[in-house]
């Protein structure tokens, strides 16, 4: 229950605006510059060399987690994949909602992108767009199927990486892709990037 | 007198079927006090007859505030039933309503989304944040761990770096950029965590990742980890929104939106950018015959949210009010034109001015009725002006896409008083 406000309350209170008055008094006598010390931006406190907080990883922890694959093949598991197979695993897991990877249907209404790029069609995809090959593997790896994302082995992600590679005429049919390879399949839309080398300034570009 | 309590004389009949009164005391007080011009009459009779002559009198209007005790405190507020501002949803995103916000902060529930994979539910206490690679000492950070760091606590927008849409006159500030909104944001510096563990000089990038179906993925430069990078657990006082990355994200002030990455559950230093989907297959854009990547700054833009469409115009004085940030500092100047870009006039900005944050400006204008165009532009502390569509299309193409596109938005205002959003083509 709450309690009214009564007679200690209110020397309470007082108590409290001399303490404040006391307080304010001698932070400003501290303070720099005028300033009192609990308005400037450094802690008065010089920080600990290490706050000791969290745990140390573990091997195994970071092994779970750290999926990620980059454009030099770090992060490749062992396993490799083929057209053949890749072919198989889309047309069961994948073309509901990404359409075929043969017959790119114009103006086709899917539920998701086109992963296959050809010349008719200006659609943005794997072939024409795609800077490196290991982001195939690490997306597809990471994040599809949509409905069932991270239930692909390393190995159906290889070869569902060879057959998108070879939809978009990047490889050849027979191609077998692993860790050793994967990295060497140059894309051709890799020499059209550029960074964002713009600085502050007026210039709009 | 008498008009003034017409409309209660009328309803003189009906009283006796008011809602009930919570107890009698207090329902002759309401009849003292809702009946005083006939009180005073009634007071030179006796007690008895002044009671009859009150009773009778329609004192309770249904819609009269003073007539009738309102609900006492509840647990948690809500709005209004009169103001209902929505966001906007699509499958993948929700839109602020701008033109219903009256200054820079954004109500939490109103604050933009968009994810890739819906929005995850995570426990916090099974919360861990891993922070591995070229480290001294790889960690993994509980939520309370974070909690117990040195926290900091800064105003800033956010915005989708996809935040531009256009074709139709109907449209209002939400549709065209509803995709940006602002938050108070609290955490723990990432400089901080970075101390902790050791960031190894090797180390120029770092991977944020998500915890999402997505699992997102960004590579960030470290050197905007030790800038001003933080990872955030609250929003405006209270702990993180789900949709904006409960319980902890990445927040890089002024960069787009996705790099902000939510839902934060690993971080791995690393010395090359890790070339993930979402900084390759999108949200990079052509420009001439090249397509740009990395592009993190979210450049200087503004937009006048009122008057707006659907608004409607009166002839005579008009606050025209909006929004204006950078992501490259502050927003110095922010000028309007209600001559169709002819003139420019500075608007006044709200103090205080903060870095990478919404800025409200406010420019008086008086509006004689005739056929115009109003519209801002914001100039930042780099010098930088916002474009017209047309210079962003000169200087990239007419391939330009929808990324990091921040034109001058122009309001059409029509004789009656409609105001029509102004979309150009550019193809
Ligand atoms: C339930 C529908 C669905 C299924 C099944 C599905 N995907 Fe997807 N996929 C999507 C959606 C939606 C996106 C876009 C996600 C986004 O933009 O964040 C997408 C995006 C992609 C992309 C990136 C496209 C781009 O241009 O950036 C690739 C590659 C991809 N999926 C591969 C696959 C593969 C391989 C499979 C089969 C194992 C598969 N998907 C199954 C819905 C699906």
């Amino acid at each position: 229950m709450p309690q009214p406000f009564n007679i200690t309350n209110k020397y309470a209170a007082i108590a409290t605006g001399l303490l404040i008055v006391l307080v304010l008094g001698a932070y400003s006598y501290n303070g720099e510059a005028g300033k009192p010390a609990s308005l400037t931006n450094t802690d008065t406190v010089k920080w600990p060399a290490s706050f000791g907080f969290g745990k140390t990883a573990t091997p195994q922890q970071i092994a779970t987690q750290d999926i990620d694959v980059r454009p030099d093949g770090l992060g490749l598991p062992v396993g490799s994949g083929t057209v053949a197979q890749g072919k198989a695993i889309y047309a069961l897991k994948c073309i509901a909602c990404h359409g075929s990877a043969e017959k790119v249907v114009a103006g086709a209404k899917l539920p998701a992108p086109v992963l296959v790029s050809d010349s008719a069609s200006k659609v943005k995809a794997i072939g024409n767009y795609w800077p490196y090959a290991s982001t195939v593997f690490d997306y597809i790896r990471r994040s599809m199927p949509y409905n069932l994302p991270g239930s692909l082995t390393n190995n159906e992600v290889y070869d569902l990486t060879a057959y998108l590679l070879n939809a978009n005429k990047i490889i050849k049919p027979d191609a077998v892709l692993n860790a050793q390879t994967l990295p060497k399949v140059v894309m051709p839309a890799q020499k059209l990037f550029i960074t964002d080398d713009r600085k502050d300034g007026p210039e709009i570009r | 007198m008498a008009p003034k309590y017409a409309d209660m004389e009328k309803t003189e009949k009906d009283s006796n079927h008011d809602e009930p009164l919570i107890n009698k005391k207090i329902s002759r007080r309401l009849l003292l006090g809702g009946a005083a011009t006939t009180a005073i009459v009634a007071m030179q009779s006796s007690l008895g007859k002044w009671i009859q002559v009150a009773a009778q009198q329609p004192i309770i209007k249904a819609d009269d505030p003073t007539k009738r005790i309102g609900p006492g405190p509840s647990v948690v507020g809500k709005r209004s039933p009169f103001e209902q501002p929505v966001r906007i949803k699509s499958d993948t995103s929700s839109r602020t309503p701008l033109q219903d916000l009256y200054s820079s902060l954004t109500p939490s529930d109103l604050h933009y989304e968009r994810h890739h994979a819906g929005v995850p539910l995570i426990n916090p206490d099974k919360y861990e944040l891993l922070i591995h690679g070229m480290v001294d000492k790889p960690m993994v950070f509980s939520l309370s761990d974070l909690k117990r760091f040195p926290s900091v606590t800064r105003t800033c927008f956010l915005e989708c770096s996809g935040n531009f849409r256009t074709g139709k006159e109907n449209m209002t500030p939400q549709e065209i950029c509803g995709l940006t909104s602002q938050s108070e944001w609290t955490g723990v510096m990432l400089s901080t965590l970075f101390r902790e563990i050791g960031v190894q000089p090797k180390a120029t990038w770092f991977l944020a990742e998500g915890s999402d179906a997505a699992v997102m993925t960004r590579s960030i430069p470290v050197k905007k980890g030790f800038d001003d990078a933080m990872i955030v657990y609250a929003q405006n006082g209270e702990a993180i929104r789900p949709e904006q990355g409960y319980p902890a994200r990445l927040l890089l002030p002024g960069w787009e939106g996705n790099t902000c990455v939510k839902w934060i559950r690993r971080i791995e230093l690393a010395d090359e950018p890790f070339m993930t989907r979402e900084e390759t297959s999108k949200y990079t854009y052509p420009v001439k015959d090249r397509i740009r990547q990395f592009s993190f700054e979210m450049d200087a833009r503004s937009i006048i949210t009122y008057p707006s469409y659907p608004g409607h115009l009166e002839r005579g004085w008009v606050e025209i009010r909006g929004i204006a940030w950078t992501g490259r500092g502050k927003v110095v100047r922010v000028e309007v034109s209600t001559d169709a870009g002819k003139t420019w006039n500075p608007a006044r900005l709200q103090e205080p001015v903060l870095d990478k944050a919404h800025t409200y400006f406010r420019y008086l204008w008086q509006w004689n009725g005739s056929e115009t165009e109003i519209m801002s532009r914001a100039i930042d502390e780099t010098n930088y002006t916002q474009p017209t569509l047309s210079q962003l299309v000169e200087a990239r193409g007419a391939d330009i896409g929808g990324y990091h596109m921040n034109p001058i938005t122009a309001w059409q205002i029509k004789q009656d008083g409609r105001v029509l959003f102004k979309p150009e083509s550019w193809k």
